[in-house]
């Protein structure tokens, strides 16, 4: 092996061992790394919370996957909360304050929007009562019993 | 069951068999509704509902985006007539188609600018090529100030009434209907 095949193999691993190391970054949407929190944990927390506020200019995307301007502007917002030790709960709070509930990615129980979370409910309930309804009378009605013509033509036929 | 009993069940029978075409007929009635107040503008699912309304102004001070001079959260509680705060930036286009129906609004409301997220040479630029149709203009650089006002994206207005409260907004550009349908007449009704 030459030494520069050598090199060539050992630059490549580097690569290699580079991006496994680096890969957990890779699933991060933060367009540059500067724009994570030094403690994992409080990281990880901002992305939970992230990953659940609705970027409002891509509107399907959450602000962790978007890489619209303001989404990176809410990132950031969101990280300074964590860090000064606020509660998801404040957290959200403080963007619901601003945005309303539709930034919110799962909306609240509310009497809009009662009928959307109920409705697996609801659906297992009807689908129950037809299962059960069509069972019941499934075993209940057999075949009437044959009359007294139809007897006697089943012993002709026979 | 023989076949000449009485059926005492057909009329319940006939009232499952019709439940679920009136469940299919409501919801047709629903999504009928729906579609058609999309294609009216009177529903719109992308609208994000601004809590901001009838709130008084979030606390800001920014710094002054010349050629005006500008303004915070104080000045706008000491207003005794209603003005219009309009977000806008040079990077974006609706802005600038927006600007004529500003310049032709500003006699009859003051328009209070704020630039989002831009350059102040840019935005001196864009105000001076659009012929300036704010009377006072601040910088708000790093967009903090607009998400505090619940701004998703530019240009946003909202019409301040006495004393700094929020009174109306809107996330799309201006345009003629809007300004002479709705957002004059409620700035006269506040003028009282």
């Amino acid at each position: 092996m030459s030494a520069a095949t050598r090199r060539l193999a050992a630059m490549l691993a580097t690569v290699l061992a580079l991006t496994i190391g680096l890969s957990p970054l890779a699933a991060v949407a933060v367009d540059d790394p500067s724009e994570m929190l030094p403690d994992p944990h409080q990281e990880a927390r901002a992305q939970a919370i992230g990953s659940q506020l609705r970027c409002l200019v891509c509107q399907n995307e959450s602000i962790e996957d978007s890489s619209a301007g303001l989404a990176r502007d809410l990132r950031h917002v969101v990280r300074a909360h964590v860090a000064k030790g606020e509660s998801d709960r404040q957290i959200m709070d403080w963007m619901v304050g601003r945005y309303g509930n539709f930034i919110r990615l799962s909306p609240p129980l509310t009497i809009g929007t009662v009928l959307l979370w109920l409705m697996p409910v609801l659906a297992l309930l009807v689908g129950g009562l037809v299962a059960f309804l069509s069972f019941r009378r499934a075993r209940g009605t057999g075949p009437a019993p044959l009359s007294d013509d139809e007897r006697a033509r089943l012993t002709d036929l026979t | 069951m023989s076949d000449n009993a009485p059926r005492p069940d057909l009329a319940r029978r006939r009232l499952l068999m019709a439940a679920p075409l009136v469940v299919a007929g409501g919801a047709g009635v629903a999504f009928w509704r729906m579609l058609s107040g999309m294609q009216q503008g009177s529903f719109d699912p992308h609208d994000i509902q601004a809590p901001a309304l009838n709130r008084p102004v979030p606390d800001f001070t920014l710094p002054d985006q010349l050629p005006g001079q500008g303004f915070g959260a104080a000045d706008l509680r000491a207003l005794k007539v209603p003005v219009l705060v309009n977000f806008f930036a040079s990077w974006c286009i609706p802005c600038i188609a927006e600007m004529p129906q500003l310049n032709a609004l500003k006699a009859q409301l003051p328009i209070w600018g704020i630039a989002y997220k831009d350059k102040p040479a840019d935005a001196l630029g864009f105000v001076r090529r659009a012929g300036n149709p704010y009377a006072r203009i601040a910088s708000d650089l790093s967009g903090m100030t607009a998400i505090d006002w619940g701004v998703s994206g530019v240009p946003e207005s909202f019409l301040i009434g006495p004393g700094g409260v929020i009174r109306w907004h809107s996330a799309a550009a201006l345009d003629e209907a809007t300004a002479h349908q709705t957002l004059l007449p409620l700035a006269a009704s506040l003028r009282t």
